[in-house]
C-alpha cells in the first residue's frame, strides 16, 4: 500500500510541474528522465523480474517506432492511434522472439545473443525496405495539434510520458503483489522448482515478454512523436537497448522504482559530465559503461539494494 | 548470376575473409571453452586492436604486417590485466554479471575511441594496397591473400601451442575440470587470465591482417560481435576445428549472400544462421550435446 | 495410486532406469532406497514429468501421465522436492512457500496466510520473514517440504529430503513427515537415512544400478542377501553370514 501511494505521489507531483516551471530545460530534462525510465520499466519486467536479460529490446522499440510512424507517413492515420497500434505490433514481435527462445529452452547468454542477433535482422531489414524508408529512416509530419500528439510546448509531452511511467509503475507494483508476479519471481529464481510446484514456466515467461515488449514499443511511438524522426540506428540498434538496462542496473532490478532511480542517477551524472567536460562525444557513455562495471562488481542489487539491505522487508 | 566467373571470385574473397574470421572466432571459443564466459567485448576489443595497427603505421609509418610482433603481445597483455582485474572480479560467478560486465568493457571502449579519436572512418595505405593476386583466373587483392594465409599461420601456431605446450595442458585442464584441476595444484586464475589474454592476442594478429584490406572507426566492433558469436556457436562453444570451419562457412555465406541480396541485406543471412542454430542445435557442428 | 510400469531410460548410451515397475498405494508412506547413483532421482524425475522415459509408462490416479510437463502433473496433485535444495534466493521464506500456496489460490493475501499455516506445520513459523538464502541446510530442508506441501498434493515426492541433517534434526522432521500422512498425503521418499526408512515407511523398493532388485517391509528388504550386495558389494551377504554378523545396511 505504501508503495502505491508513493507512486500517486510522486506522479501526482510531476504532473504539477508544468504549472511551476516554465523553462523548457527543465521540462525536458523531466521529460527525458521519464523516457528513460519508460524504456527501464519495460526491460525490469522481463530481467529484473523474469530474470531473462535481454540485449536486443531495440527489436521492439523499433518496431513501436516504424509502426507508428509507418502509420503516419503511409497512411495517414491518427497518431494517437497509433500508439495502441505501435503497442500491439511491438506485443507481437515480442511474442514471436519469445516463442522460439523459450520454446528451445534459452537462457542467459545464449537468450541475450539471440535477442541481439533478432535486432539487428529488424535494423537490416528496415535499412532495406522501402516501407520503413530505408537508410534513410523516416520523417513524421510536423503538425500542431494535440489532437495529433504534437504539443506546442513541452508540457503535453510531459503529460503523455507521465501516463505512461505511470502505467509503468502500476504493473510494477501489481506484479509485486499478484499471483503472476509470484511466479514469474520464481521462475527467475529457479525454473525447475517453479515448475515442480505447478508454474507454466513457457507460459509466464511469454507473457512476460511479451508486457515487456508491448510497454517498449510505447517508448518508441513516444520517442518519434517527441523526435519526429526514426532511422534503422535509431530504432535496432544497440543504442536503445543499452538504455534499456543500465537503468534497472544501477536503480535495482526487480523493484517497482528502480528504472526511476537509476534513469535519474544517470542523467544527472550525464549532466555533471556535460558540466565538468563539456560535450566531448562519448565522455558520458564511457562513464555509464564503468558504472555498470562497477554496479556488477560492488552493487548487484542497485542503489535501490542497498536501502534494501537497511530497511526490513514489507509483505 | 551464378556464373562460375562471378561465383569464384566471391567464393575465394570469402575464404580470405573468413580466415581471418576464424582467427577472431577461435579466440572467442578459447575464452569461452575456459572461462565459460561469453566475451561480448571481442568486438570492441578487436577495434582498439585496428587502431593500434592504423596508428603504427600512421605515427611510426610500420607497415600492418611489421606490427605482428608489437600488436600481439601488447593484446596479449591486455588482455590479460583485463580478467585478472577487472572482469574476474566482477564475474561473481554468474553468468549475468559477466554479460553486463562485458557490456560495460564495450560501452568504455567504443566511446573512449569515440572521444579520443572522433567519429572519422580510417584506412591505411600500403605499397600492395592496390596489387592483386591472379588465382586461377580471378583476380583477388594482395592484403586478402596476405590474410588468408596469415590467419591460418596463426591458426596453427595457436593450436600447437594448446597441444604441446605445458601452459595449453594446464589450459585444456582447467576447461575440461575447473576443481580438478585446481586440486592438482594448477593455479586456476593464472590460467584464466593467461587464456583471455591469449583470445585477445588472436585478435592482435587478426587487427594486423584485417586492416590493409579493411577499415576502422569506433563502430566497426559491433559489426563483428555477432559475427564472430555466429561463428564459435556454429562451429560449437570451445571446439577450435568448429571456429575454423565455421570461419569459412560464414565467410563464403557473407560474400555469396552480398552478392545475391547486396551488401546491406546479405548479411542478414549471417543473423539467420545463427539464431537457427541456437534455436535447433545449440551445441553446433562440433559441440557435444549438454 | 501412482503406478510405473516397465519404466526405461538411457542417457547417451547409459541405462540409467531399466525396466522398473512400482505400484504406489494411497495413504501410504513409501521408500525408495538403493546406493548412489542407482538412478533413484531420476526415477523420480520420469515419475514427476522432468524426464520422459524411453519405454514403459506411468499413471497417476487412473490418468496416463507419462511424459506430461511437471507442472500439470503438478496439478493433478503430485508434487515432488529436489534433492539439491534450491530456495528462491531474493525472497523471504514466507514468498517461498506462497508460490506453492499459489497453485490453488489466485489472491495474494490468502497464498501468503496459506503459506503461515504451512510454515507452522513444518516448524518455520519463526523464520517466515528471514532471506530464504539465510537458512540452515536443516531450514531449506523445511522450506522444500513446505513448499511441496503448499501445493496440497495428494502424493508428495520428497527426494532425500533428510539427507545431510543431523540426528537430533532427523527425528524432529519425522513426526512431521508422519503428520503429512494422517493429513490425507501419500507419501514416497527416496532416503538413505536407515532410521527414518525403517521407522516410516512400510513398503520399500530397492534400485540398484537402474534395476528394482528387491521391494518388501524395510525391516525384510534389508536382510536381503542381493540388497547387501547393492551396498556393500559382491559377496558381502556370504561373508557376513559366515563371520556371523548381524547385518548392518
Amino acid at each position: 500500500m505504501k508503495t502505491l501511494y508513493a507512486i500517486l505521489v510522486l506522479c501526482g507531483a510531476v504532473a504539477l510541474l508544468p504549472a511551476f516551471v516554465s523553462s523548457g530545460v527543465v521540462l525536458n530534462l523531466v521529460i527525458m528522465t521519464l523516457y528513460a525510465t519508460l524504456l527501464g520499466q519495460a526491460w525490469n519486467i522481463l530481467a529484473g523480474f523474469g530474470g531473462q536479460y535481454s540485449f536486443g529490446h531495440a527489436a521492439f522499440f523499433g518496431t513501436g517506432a516504424y509502426a507508428s510512424a509507418a502509420l503516419q507517413v503511409h497512411f495517414g492515420v491518427n497518431a494517437w492511434l497509433c500508439l495502441p497500434a505501435a503497442m500491439a505490433c511491438g506485443a507481437a514481435v515480442g511474442a514471436l522472439v519469445g516463442a522460439l527462445s523459450f520454446r528451445y529452452g534459452l537462457r542467459g547468454s545464449y537468450f541475450a545473443l539471440v535477442t541481439l542477433a533478432f535486432a539487428e535482422v529488424f535494423r537490416i531489414l528496415a535499412n532495406s525496405v522501402k516501407f520503413t524508408g530505408g537508410g534513410v529512416g523516416l520523417l513524421v509530419p510536423l503538425k500542431s495539434s494535440a489532437l495529433d500528439f504534437q504539443f506546442q510546448g513541452k508540457a503535453g509531452f510531459l503529460y503523455v510520458i507521465l501516463a505512461l511511467t505511470l502505467a509503468g509503475f502500476l504493473l510494477s507494483w501489481w506484479l509485486k503483489r499478484s499471483r503472476y508476479g509470484a511466479w514469474l519471481t520464481a521462475v527467475r529464481d529457479n525454473e525447475d522448482s517453479a515448475a515442480a510446484l505447478g508454474v507454466d514456466v513457457f507460459r509466464v515467461k511469454l507473457q512476460a515478454i511479451v508486457i515487456s515488449a508491448g510497454l517498449m514499443a510505447a517508448g518508441g511511438a513516444f520517442y518519434v512523436q517527441y523526435f519526429h524522426y526514426i532511422d534503422p540506428h535509431i530504432a535496432y540498434g544497440p543504442a536503445v537497448s543499452v538504455d534499456a538496462l543500465l537503468g534497472p542496473i544501477v536503480g535495482g532490478l526487480g523493484t517497482v522504482f528502480g528504472p526511476l532511480l537509476g534513469a535519474a542517477a544517470l542523467q544527472l551524472l550525464g549532466e555533471l559530465t556535460r558540466n565538468l567536460m563539456g560535450d566531448a562525444p562519448g565522455v558520458s557513455l564511457m562513464i555509464y559503461g564503468a558504472v555498470l562495471i562497477a554496479m556488477v562488481t560492488f552493487l548487484p542489487r542497485g542503489i535501490g539494494g542497498v536501502f534494501w539491505r537497511l530497511a526490513p522487508k514489507a509483505p | 548470376m551464378l556464373e562460375l566467373s562471378i561465383l569464384f571470385p566471391s567464393l575465394l574473397n570469402g575464404l580470405t575473409t573468413g580466415a581471418v574470421y576464424a582467427l577472431i572466432a577461435l579466440g572467442l571459443t578459447l575464452i569461452y571453452g575456459v572461462l565459460h564466459i561469453i566475451n561480448f567485448a571481442h568486438g570492441a576489443l578487436l577495434m582498439i586492436a585496428l587502431y593500434g595497427v592504423f596508428f603504427l603505421n600512421a605515427k611510426l609509418g610500420l607497415d600492418p604486417y611489421a606490427a605482428l610482433p608489437i600488436m600481439v603481445p601488447a593484446m596479449f597483455a591486455l588482455g590479460y590485466a583485463l580478467q585478472r582485474f577487472v572482469i574476474g572480479p566482477a564475474s561473481h560467478g554468474k553468468d549475468e554479471n559477466i554479460l553486463l560486465a562485458t557490456l560495460g568493457l564495450t560501452l568504455i571502449l567504443e566511446n573512449f575511441a569515440l572521444y579520443a579519436w572522433r567519429s572519422d572512418t580510417r584506412a591505411i595505405e600500403t605499397p600492395y594496397t592496390f596489387s592483386t593476386v591472379a588465382i586461377a583466373g580471378a583476380m583477388i587483392s594482395t592484403p586478402k591473400v596476405v590474410a588468408f594465409f596469415g590467419a591460418l599461420a596463426a591458426t596453427a601456431i595457436l593450436l600447437a601451442f594448446i597441444t604441446r605446450s605445458d601452459l595449453g595442458r594446464a589450459i585444456r585442464a582447467v576447461a575440461r575440470e575447473r576443481q580438478g584441476a585446481k586440486l592438482v595444484g594448477i593455479d586456476v586464475e593464472h590460467v584464466f587470465a593467461m587464456s583471455f589474454g591469449i583470445g585477445l592476442a588472436c585478435l592482435g594478429a587478426a587487427a594486423c591482417f584485417l586492416l590493409p584490406a579493411y577499415y576502422v572507426n569506433p563502430q566497426v566492433g559491433n559489426g563483428f560481435v555477432l559475427i564472430a558469436f555466429t561463428i564459435v556457436v556454429l562451429g560449437g562453444m570451445g571446439s577450435f576445428a568448429g571456429a575454423l570451419l565455421s570461419g569459412f562457412i560464414i565467410g563464403v555465406v557473407e560474400s555469396v549472400g552480398g552478392l545475391w541480396l547486396g551488401e546491406s541485406l546479405g548479411q542478414i543471412g549471417i543473423f539467420v544462421i545463427f539464431i537457427a542454430i541456437l534455436l535447433f542445435r545449440p551445441q553446433g557442428i562440433f559441440g557435444a550435446r549438454t | 495410486m501412482l503406478e510405473a510400469r516397465h519404466v526405461s531410460i538411457s542417457f547417451g548410451g547409459l541405462k540409467a532406469v531399466e525396466d522398473a515397475s512400482l505400484a504406489v498405494p494411497a495413504g501410504s508412506i513409501t521408500s525408495l532406497i538403493g546406493p548412489n547413483g542407482a538412478g533413484k532421482s531420476t526415477l523420480f524425475g520420469i515419475l514427476s514429468g522432468f524426464l520422459k522415459p524411453d519405454t514403459g509408462s506411468v499413471s497417476f490416479l487412473g490418468q496416463d501421465v507419462t511424459g506430461l510437463a511437471p507442472h500439470r502433473i503438478c496439478r493433478l496433485g503430485m508434487t515432488r522436492t529436489f534433492q539439491i535444495v534450491q530456495p528462491f534466493a531474493g525472497q523471504t521464506v514466507r514468498e517461498n512457500i506462497a508460490v506453492g500456496s499459489h497453485l490453488h489460490r489466485a489472491q495474494r493475501k490468502a497464498a501468503l496466510a496459506h503459506a503461515e499455516s504451512i510454515a507452522l506445520r513444518v516448524g518455520l513459523s519463526g523464520q517466515l520473514d528471514r532471506p530464504a538464502q539465510d537458512l540452515t541446510i536443516a531450514g531449506r530442508k523445511r522450506l522444500e517440504l513446505a513448499r511441496a506441501l503448499a501445493t496440497e498434493p495428494k502424493l508428495l515426492l520428497l527426494d532425500e529430503v533428510l539427507a545431510g541433517l543431523n540426528p537430533q534434526e532427523v527425528s524432529e522432521m519425522s513426526p512431521v513427515i508422519r503428520s503429512i500422512r494422517v493429513s490425507g498425503v501419500t507419501v514416497l521418499m527416496i532416503e538413505h537415512v536407515m532410521q527414518a526408512v525403517m521407522n516410516l515407511s512400510e513398503h520399500t523398493w530397492v534400485l540398484n544400478n537402474g534395476h528394482l532388485i528387491a521391494e518388501g517391509k524395510p525391516a525384510d528388504v534389508t536382510r536381503d542377501p542381493r540388497v547387501i550386495e547393492a551396498y556393500l558389494g559382491r559377496g558381502a551377504a556370504e561373508r557376513l553370514r559366515t563371520s556371523g554378523n548381524e547385518a548392518h545396511a
